[in-house]
């Protein structure tokens, strides 16, 4: 418990409160420019309850499926691993709209697995539906939800294993004792995680879904911006959305219950309990095959459309880059004060709560907010790329605590009594207690944001103009003039950056490999 | 910060030499600015004649763009508008925001007459459903529901396509749409955000029609050579969307703002706009219609909603469409 204020902690407790401005500021802004009396239709409703559902089941089915492989990647070394869980992140940082194209490509009408099904005689199987919807959603969140539970998993002290072999502990004695308490900390947040992205989900939702059952809470306040123009109503809409969203995170945060397990050495995971292989091997394959084959579809189609590509997409893959790397420079410098405030006081999850709202928060709310803030006293399209940064670096904020945050408590709980008695403060602390730990999650954080941010379509449709469109605006842009194979090409450079991104920056954390 | 000071740096390499001389803002839709659409080549060819620095600001589409321009008001930097539609004029005469055009005694090529002294029609399209030639499509709303051909449709409440044929049921069958709608409901396979995905996803094969205008074929004609696709002619007739330009009344440069609306019914505009907007030219060019043209289906009527009528018509429609397709 601080007994005095320090740097990082009042760091912390300000990025929470920048956080909490934006999002609430852009509500306000927009309500402010409301005309008249803002109410919820019959309408509305249905939208909240299939967001709650849809969100929800998506959250379980990626979170219980991410639990088998994330356990199956943390037990096993193979060739190729490191590569694997690269490329399995990918579908997370797409586009939606390149990510559902592959998607269909094999799940689709025409896609492989209907033309293969007719191959053989069967009749063929439609995707879209509500459980398009959230087959498209655990696509996308399962990546996410493994490598968040894969950090938690990494993170159990070598020496436990070591002790429940020496102990001649089965698998299921290993997995009740070691195992599930780590799972019961990190299990509820990652799934809450899943839940908000699910939350604020549109073109995914609408897409395959398969018409107006499918009505998210964002498609109902793009609805109250452009077709009717009720600025009150889509403020209402972006507070029910907050309102679901922290009545959610507060509950998944009750349930999580910390590690409090003695500390160890660092020294690399090894496992004594490893009987059989095949099982590991089979849900490795078949996450692999689930999320890598939409990816091959996406390549398949779109590499020899690479050369093809002209000056504006280079220039616009430039300025994605450059974009990405403001958002990843902001996001560490604010995850990381943030990570230490939760831990330190004693309203931590408050501290946390605010940091993660931007993730709930309506991008084209947050979007329109800001540009009514900016418009009076700038050209917005002149703000297009840092704002776009600014706000990148606010909805992957929640991703990056959630990377860093149980790696600095685990950290203060074993080291902090230590640390505290030897006088170990301040910089100090931070160098030689802190940083060390954290360098695996923070690359991953790093590498996430800077993807996500180079992915992004939310608010820079909104400010950009010619001179300032992003790599993924282009590609929207190339899909909306017919040209649907230069827009392919955009995609596999877009997914070649982001991948690139993520690998070089999450790689760089993990210079721990060996000891 | 220093990253985004290069971000600032690299948004705003505007063009140096044009500082000298009076700036038309135009605001318009994202695909009319890219370099293969109709703005680079308006753009040059209005400069050469006007003395003035043309810059366009893309905002994504029409309906997009009245919404900026109502967050906007009256303190907006743009001139001119170009890119809303019939089915948005209502809506956006309403707010006040624009000034007459100034412009009479105009031959136009549209297949309705036109009266509007605000808005300037350049170019027109009719919405159609576009499929693989050798499908064998239905002749009719009736035949589609009643066969199980499968068909890519876009939301109205995010897409002007969308919004189009929610219109075009209407007209073709005022109180008997609902009951149109729940024959198509089996049909459409998926309803998407927008024309791009919907689109994108009839080319990956996965659907037989998709909701799109009767001059889609003619880009992959004359752009790629591909004579595979056509647009299917409905008996009911097709609905009609005139898109168009205005000029904003709080603007500080009402004259080359007129100069460049009368411009846009021009041969130099005109001629460009079948080949790089793909939709019908509103005042036929000297040159006549490109060569793909001539082969793409003419309906027998034009259906249309007058514009007036179009906001209360509208969310009746939404309300029946979303009823229809809920169940």
């Amino acid at each position: 418990m601080a007994v005095r204020p320090r740097p990082l902690t009042v760091a912390g407790v300000a990025v929470a409160g920048i956080v909490f401005l934006l999002v609430a500021g852009t509500i306000a802004a927009v309500a402010v420019r409301a005309d008249g009396g803002a109410g919820l239709r019959p309408s509305d409703l249905a939208a909240i309850r299939f967001t709650l559902w849809q969100a929800v089941l998506s959250a379980i089915l990626s979170v219980g499926l991410a639990v088998p492989v994330a356990r199956a990647l943390a037990r096993r070394r193979f060739a190729g691993r490191r590569l694997l869980v690269t490329l399995l992140g990918a579908p997370f940082i797409l586009p939606v709209i390149v990510a559902v194209l592959g998607l269909l490509m094999v799940f689709g009408r025409g896609g492989w697995i209907n033309a293969a099904g007719t191959g053989m005689g069967l009749p063929p199987v439609s995707i879209y539906g509500p459980w398009g919807v959230v087959l498209a959603h655990v696509f996308f969140n399962l990546p996410l939800a493994v490598r968040l539970i894969l950090q938690g998993w990494l993170a159990v002290p070598s020496e436990r294993f070591r002790l429940a072999a020496s102990l001649g502990l089965g698998p299921w004695a290993t997995f009740r004792l070691i195992e599930l308490p780590i799972l019961r900390g990190i299990v509820p947040g990652a799934a809450l995680i899943v839940f908000l992205v699910c939350t604020t989900s549109f073109a995914v939702a609408l897409a395959l879904g398969g018409g107006p059952r499918a009505t998210t809470i964002e498609l109902a306040i793009y609805q109250a911006f452009r077709f009717d123009f009720d600025l009150g109503r889509a403020a209402l809409l972006a507070l029910v959305q907050l309102a679901v969203t922290v009545a959610a995170a507060t509950l998944a945060l009750t349930v999580a219950l910390p590690d409090t397990l003695g500390g160890g050495l660092d020294r690399h995971v090894a496992r004594w309990d490893l009987a059989r292989r095949w099982p590991d091997g089979i849900r490795i394959g078949l996450a692999a095959l689930f999320l890598l084959l939409p990816l091959a579809a996406l390549i398949l189609r779109g590499v020899p459309n690479l050369a093809g590509l002209d000056t504006s997409a280079w220039l616009a893959a430039m300025r994605s880059v450059v974009t990405a790397m403001g958002a990843t420079v902001l996001t560490l410098c604010a995850a990381l004060p943030v990570a230490v405030a939760m831990q330190r006081l004693r309203w931590g999850r408050v501290v946390e709560g605010l940091a993660s709202l931007a993730i709930a928060a309506s991008p084209l709310v947050v979007g329109t907010g800001l540009f009514i803030l900016i418009f009076p006293l700038v050209d917005p399209a002149l703000m297009a790329l840092p704002v776009t940064a600014l706000v990148n670096a606010a909805m992957a904020l929640p991703f990056a605590i959630r990377a860093i945050g149980p790696q600095v408590a685990q950290t203060e709980a074993r080291y902090g009594p230590l640390a505290d008695s030897l006088g170990l403060t301040g910089a100090a602390r931070l160098r030689l207690l802190i940083l060390p730990r954290l360098c695996r999650p923070l690359g991953f954080a790093a590498g996430l944001t800077a993807a996500l941010s180079m992915g992004d379509l939310g608010v820079v449709a909104l400010f950009a103009d010619g001179r300032s469109e992003t790599l993924p605006l282009h590609l929207y842009r190339l899909m909306g003039a017919y040209r649907m194979d230069d827009a392919a090409g955009a995609a596999v450079l877009l997914l070649a950056l982001s991948l690139g991104a993520f690998w070089a920056l999450d790689r760089g954390g993990r210079v721990d490999a060996g000891a | 910060m220093r990253l985004t000071m290069i971000g600032l740096t690299l948004s705003a390499s505007l063009p140096v030499h044009a500082q000298d001389r009076p700036v038309l803002d135009v605001y318009t839709y994202d695909s009319f600015v890219a370099e293969w659409g109709p703005g680079p080549a308006l753009e040059q060819a209005f400069e050469a004649q006007c003395a003035c620095d043309l810059r366009f600001t893309a905002i994504g589409d029409g309906a997009a763009m009245l919404a900026r321009l109502r967050l906007e008001g009256a303190r907006t930097k743009a001139d001119v508008v170009v890119g809303l539609d019939t089915a948005l004029m209502a809506e956006a005469g309403a707010t006040g925001l624009f000034a007459p055009s100034g412009i009479g005694n105009v031959d136009w090529a549209l297949p309705v007459d036109w009266t509007d002294d605000t808005f300037v029609p350049y170019d027109w399209g009719w919405f159609a459903f576009v499929h693989d030639r050798d499908f064998d499509p239905p002749a009719s709303f009736r035949d589609l529901a009643q066969s199980d051909a499968s068909i890519l449709i876009q939301d109205p409440r995010s897409s002007t396509p969308g919004l189009g044929l929610l219109l075009w049921v209407k007209a073709a069958y005022g109180d008997e749409a609902p009951d149109i709608w729940e024959g198509l409901a089996d049909n459409i396979v998926t309803v998407t955000k927008g024309w791009s995905e919907a689109y994108g996803l009839f080319l990956e094969g996965e659907a037989d029609m998709v909701l799109s205008y009767s001059t889609s074929p003619a880009y992959h004609l004359i752009a790629e050579g591909d004579d595979s696709r056509a647009a299917a002619a409905f008996d009911e007739g097709h609905y009609l969307q005139v898109e168009i330009a205005a000029a904003l009344a709080g603007s500080d440069r009402p004259d080359l703002a007129r100069d460049f609306l009368r411009f846009l019914t021009t041969d130099a505009a005109q001629g460009v706009l079948p080949t790089t907007n793909w939709m019908y030219p509103a005042v036929m060019p000297e040159q006549g219609l490109p060569d793909g043209f001539a082969s793409l289906p003419k309906p027998d009527r034009t259906l249309e909603i007058p514009a007036e009528d179009v906001p209360a018509i509208r969310d009746q429609a939404l309300q029946e469409w979303l009823s229809a397709l809920a169940r």
